[in-house]
């Protein structure tokens, strides 16, 4: 007998992940393939053809019954009557304090039939929340359906002709459309979204043809590429990480998230967003690029106040990158700031959003 | 990157670093197996010409994308030539560990400290 240890979750291409030689991490409870090839090798390939990503981990909660659009309108906090059907929109959850508890795609998958995608590391959390917020409203029926989804990113300039070839001629929804289709044989909601920065689709497959439908991906030219490519991809674009660039701790002002919330619309937190908005936050997330070596890291404080919540080598850009929450006077494009790495102080420059931008 | 290998001629530190003596100048460098685990090396942080390192501690840093860590000096002295070569192309380490990827050069303050190096056989037996 051997001692009792977390059981991690595998997501259905967990063999797929060791054939492919991946090195598998313990990720919110998941056991998830960080790299394959190499990071560099995989971000590359997605900026320049194509790569594919497990990301089973990823929750699902769907919403229905004829009380889900002003339930999901009372939760999230962007204009939810605003999604036409078959179409997909980003947002936030908010506390009452206006805290994030989690950011979010929603889809709408019918007249009364929604979708919600959440972060693994949240999903229980997000589940617990939406249900108790749920007991206020009549005709709405909540699901977890993270056990009934397996989900795939394939992103890159060449993602959706791979895909495309597997729809046997049917056309793939545009950007933040989705679309229910047959792909190399097996049901799929397509949708045009991504985390990458890039062009692309995520597919959300029943789990038993999650193998099928990556193996076509992947003969059609698509590069396997892991969760620290996907880091880099995103950070490169200044897309939002749960748990480095958002927290309950941070409200979506400051995170320069207040685009996609609609105070009107009287989500929960949305008298705080307002109050926030009107009275301008304090700091501020800002993107940066260091100006000669070094690499940032979640946690390196700023000289003068502040701290960077995400960091990395740029694979596109080869210098040091992240995001970080300075004080709102310094958080402009050109703002020259220091950064403490570890003891040493490194010069950077706050940038425009984003930092990698194609052809630049 | 290189195929796993521990050459016979290296001293070798549980800290897994290699070193290579020649008179009263050692050259310390990270083994196969440190690199391997660390994934590409992105950044290398060297130490001052002129720096003191102690046996145990670290004297340097390399980093991937994803992490950060410490060289830990396998022998104490001087700092005398740090490859230069390294700050342009970290890759090194993980293509030549052993070769164009050495990191300094060090002036032995306590040769004696030898002795509590691995060969290469005890050094990979506890890799397990």
């Amino acid at each position: 007998m051997t001692a009792a240890e977390p059981v991690l979750r595998r997501t259905p291409l967990h063999a797929r992940h060791v054939a492919a030689g991946a090195k598998l991490v313990p990720f919110a409870g998941w056991e998830m393939p960080v790299q394959y090839a190499g990071i560099r090798a995989e971000h590359l390939a997605v900026r320049e053809h194509a790569g594919i990503f497990d990301v089973s981990h990823m929750g699902e909660v769907e919403t229905r019954g004829a009380g889900a659009l002003a339930f999901l309108q009372r939760v999230l906090s962007n204009d939810v009557a605003k999604i036409a059907v078959g179409g997909a929109q980003y947002g936030v959850l908010c506390r009452a304090d206006g805290g994030v508890l989690d950011d979010l795609f929603t889809y709408r998958l019918g007249e009364d039939r929604y979708l919600t995608v959440t972060n693994a590391a949240n999903h229980a959390r997000d589940l617990a929340w939406l249900e108790r917020q749920a007991q206020a409203f009549d005709d709405v029926e909540l699901i977890d359906r993270h056990a009934d989804y397996a989900m795939l990113a394939v992103q890159g300039p060449a993602a959706r002709a791979i895909v495309g070839a597997l729809a046997g001629g049917d056309e793939l929804p545009a950007r933040f459309r989705t679309a229910e289709l047959m792909l190399a044989g097996a049901p799929a909601l397509v949708c045009g979204t991504g985390y990458t920065g890039e062009d692309g689709v995520e597919l959300l497959l029943a789990p038993a043809d999650a193998s099928t439908v990556w193996d076509a991906v992947v003969a059609g030219g698509a590069v396997p590429t892991g969760l620290a490519a996907r880091d880099t991809l995103r950070l490169e674009v200044c897309f939002h990480l749960y748990g480095n660039d958002l927290t309950e701790e941070r409200g979506p002002i400051e995170a320069g998230l207040g685009w996609c919330c609609k105070e009107a619309t009287g989500f929960i937190g949305a008298e705080a967003v307002a109050a926030a908005r009107a009275a301008g936050p304090s700091e501020l997330l800002a993107p940066f690029a260091f100006t000669g070596p070094g690499i940032p890291r979640q946690g390196n404080a700023v000289l003068g106040g502040g701290v960077v919540t995400s960091g990395t080598l740029s694979p596109s850009l080869g210098v040091g990158i992240g995001m970080a929450y300075v004080p709102v006077e310094r958080a402009a494009p050109g703002t020259e700031l220091e950064i403490d790495v570890r003891g040493k102080l490194r010069p950077a420059v706050v940038k425009d959003k984003p930092l990698y931008r194609k052809g630049a | 990157m290189a195929d796993q290998h521990y050459p016979q001629d290296l001293l070798y530190h549980p800290e897994h670093d290699w070193v290579k003596i020649d008179g009263d100048v050692a050259t310390f460098g990270v083994t196969w197996f440190a690199q391997d685990s660390l994934g590409e090396i992105v950044f290398f942080d060297p130490p001052a010409v002129g720096a003191k390192v102690t046996q145990g501690d670290s004297y340097a840093e390399v980093e991937s994308v994803k992490a950060v860590s410490d060289v830990i000096a396998p022998l104490s002295g001087e700092i005398v030539e740090v490859n230069e070569a390294l700050s342009d192309s970290p890759e090194k380490v993980n293509d030549d560990p052993y070769g164009e990827g050495w990191m300094v050069k060090v002036r032995l303050s306590d040769p004696a400290e030898r002795d509590s190096l691995l060969d290469p056989d005890t050094y990979t037996a506890d890799l397990g």
